[in-house]
């Protein structure tokens, strides 16, 4: 085990590193530089003075190289500058939404995962029934439908729901306070992002379930079981479910790795003030810094994720890291 | 020379003994109804693409203040919007936005991911190795982040989003295409065709792209449902398609929110519309993936 957490990590390293020269890359790779592209959105004419100071502030007068292992170094310290847009350092502005973002990524896939293996597991059992056609449409049509849409349904339902049954609208609260403070409140906020995005991530988790679950039913010990006369719902549950559960596993993790920055749409829809709202923000406001180290955070997060995924899947099963 | 011989005259027999049409579409709904719904869905939306200007009862772009946020009806069938635009005709000109997006992307991405992946199973060693690496770092982002930063250079825009949503399609096809040749590369007629002193750049592209086909074709197809629901995103986000081109995405953006309770069309019908698009092109792929992959037809 041991051996194979350094070979996972030595992949982990270079990895990164190569992201972080791919996000360097991008934001300086652009005609002009970041403070000519800013400054030319504002109008035609803009002072020189000015281009200099934003260079100089931002330190891009530096030499490519110098600037590189600047970033870099910054990234290990946790100091990813300051926002141009806000002024405040870019640390403290991913402080406010990162548990936001955390607990909503969360709930999602806690949603995703109760939609899926029942689903998964039912649309297995009853194969080329009206049953598993049903559940494989459901889990195509999540994959299509976009969660924004679906988030602005979700709104729109609880308007004319509330509006019919109580006589006045209700919407879900706006302000962010953590669970600990008030779950009824910050649940009756999250739950609903939490259901749209969550229908969609599941659709990939039914799927894996179901030809997971289907691979194993055809083993020699399933009919070994059935043959001991074991009861169907203790094959499924005791020796099927757990067996196809690994692949589950591995989707499910890399759904949440995705998650942590992949909500900015979702977030929008809900006016949820998170690290995928602030994503998008940077980018209208042409925040490059901030961008910048936001997509750094992902790509990390990701990245990691998936080595804990590795890990997880390598300690589940012994042949893949004796492979 | 036989081989090819007899395969045209098994094609030709083929041809001739060919049932008719209507017979065909049946067996084919018969053994792949879902697939057939998907190509549906698809033929009916390049055919609104096609078609868009003769079948679009109104001009999509022209605002008509006079007749602002109208419900359904038998002068607009699925409403206006807050510009008084109809939105049947906006949504008929949008599957026109939908589809060039969706195929340039799918078509631009999966072919420079063949011909990437290719070369580097041809040419194998340190160049693999390194293209291998780089595009594990590609991979390491998330599709809709890497788009997002790549409109935060280039700004939005229909060319601009092309740009960004192909970018991170060219490594998905490039790994799955590199693994189907590297088993082509060991069979003897590339030894044979190297022996023959081809040029590499005609030995990837006559003789061994050729046989990589299968994962190709179904790459593009997948992207194609990927590639519209992305363009949605970063349009509803602001930073795809600028208005007045009409684009699904777009459409639920701006009015669809602030007009939902008294004029819910507006956000429900695009939303459809994406959906249904997104959910046929899934279909089919499906389906061309069980007719192309002999892996999974066996089973």
């Amino acid at each position: 085990m041991y051996q194979y957490i350094v070979k996972r990590l030595l992949l982990v390293v270079p990895t990164l590193f190569g992201a972080a020269v791919l996000v360097f890359l991008l934001m300086h790779l652009i005609p002009g530089d970041i403070c000519e592209l800013r400054m030319a959105g504002e109008g035609g004419y803009f002072d020189p003075q000015a281009i200099d100071d934003c260079r100089a502030e931002i330190g891009i007068d530096r030499p490519m190289y110098v600037q590189f292992f600047d970033w870099i170094w910054g990234i290990i310290r946790f100091d990813f500058g300051t926002s141009m847009w806000t002024g405040q350092p870019i640390l403290y502005e991913m402080g406010l939404r990162f548990e936001l973002s955390l607990q909503l990524a969360i709930m999602t896939t806690v949603i995703s995962v109760l939609i899926a293996i029942p689903l998964g597991t039912i649309s297995a059992i009853k194969q080329d029934t009206w049953i598993d056609y049903v559940v494989r449409s459901f889990s195509i049509a999540g994959i299509a439908i976009p969660s924004f849409w679906l988030g602005i349904m979700i709104i729109l339902g609880i308007l004319v729901i509330t509006q019919a049954w109580f006589g006045i609208p209700w919407m879900p609260p706006i302000k962010y306070v953590p669970i600990w403070v008030d779950p009824g409140y910050n649940l009756s906020m999250l739950i609903w992002p939490a259901v749209a995005t969550g229908y969609r991530y599941s659709a990939v988790a039914t799927r894996m379930t179901r030809s997971a679950l289907l691979e194993v039913l055809r083993e020699d010990y399933i009919r070994t079981a059935r043959a001991k006369g074991l009861l169907e719902k203790v094959i499924i549950n005791r020796h099927a479910l757990k067996n196809s559960m690994l692949p589950v596993v591995t989707v499910i993790g890399i759904e949440f790795a995705f998650l942590m920055g992949g909500l900015v749409v979702t977030e929008q829809v809900f006016n949820l003030n998170g690290l995928g709202k602030l994503f998008v923000e940077s980018v209208i406001n042409k925040d490059y810094t901030l961008t910048q180290a936001l997509v750094m955070l992902v790509v990390t997060i990701f990245v990691l994720m998936n080595f804990v995924v590795d890990l997880f899947y390598g300690w589940l099963d012994p042949r893949i890291r004796y492979a | 020379m036989a081989v090819s011989e007899v395969q045209v005259e098994a094609a030709v027999e083929e041809f001739a003994e060919r049932a008719p049409l209507p017979l065909v579409v049946l067996d084919l709904i018969r053994r792949q109804p879902l697939g057939t719904a998907g190509a549906f869905i698809v033929i009916i939306m390049i055919l609104m693409a096609a078609s868009a200007e003769f079948i679009a009862p109104y001009d999509p772009i022209v605002n008509d203040f006079a007749n602002m946020l109208l419900a359904p009806g038998a002068e607009f069938w699925m409403g206006t919007d807050e510009f008084g635009r109809d939105i049947l005709s906006r949504l008929i000109y949008g599957a026109r936005t939908a589809l060039f997006v969706g195929f340039s992307c799918a078509f631009i991405g999966a072919t420079a991911g063949l011909v990437l992946g290719v070369a580097s199973a041809y040419f194998g060693g340190t160049f693999d190795l390194i293209f291998q690496r780089v595009m594990d770092v590609f991979m390491a982002f998330p599709l809709i982040i890497l788009a997002l930063a790549v409109v935060s250079i280039l700004g939005p825009g229909i060319q601009n989003v092309i740009i960004a949503i192909t970018i991170p399609f060219i490594p998905n096809c490039a790994r799955v295409v590199r693994s189907s040749a590297l088993a082509i590369r060991e069979i003897p007629y590339i030894d044979a065709a190297r022996a023959l002193g081809f040029s590499h750049a005609r030995i990837i592209l006559r003789h061994m792209v050729p046989n990589v086909m299968a994962p190709y074709l179904i790459m593009i197809t997948a992207f194609v449902g990927q590639a519209i629901l992305l363009e949605a995103s970063l349009s509803y986000l602001g930073l795809g398609v600028q208005e007045p081109t009409p684009a699904w995405g777009l459409m639920l953006s701006g009015g669809a929110e602030e007009y939902a309770e008294s004029a819910p069309w507006i956000a429900i019908i695009p939303g459809i519309a994406i959906s249904l698009s997104v959910f046929g092109f899934n279909l089919f792929g499906d389906a061309l993936r069980d007719a192309l992959d002999p892996k999974l037809r066996s089973q």
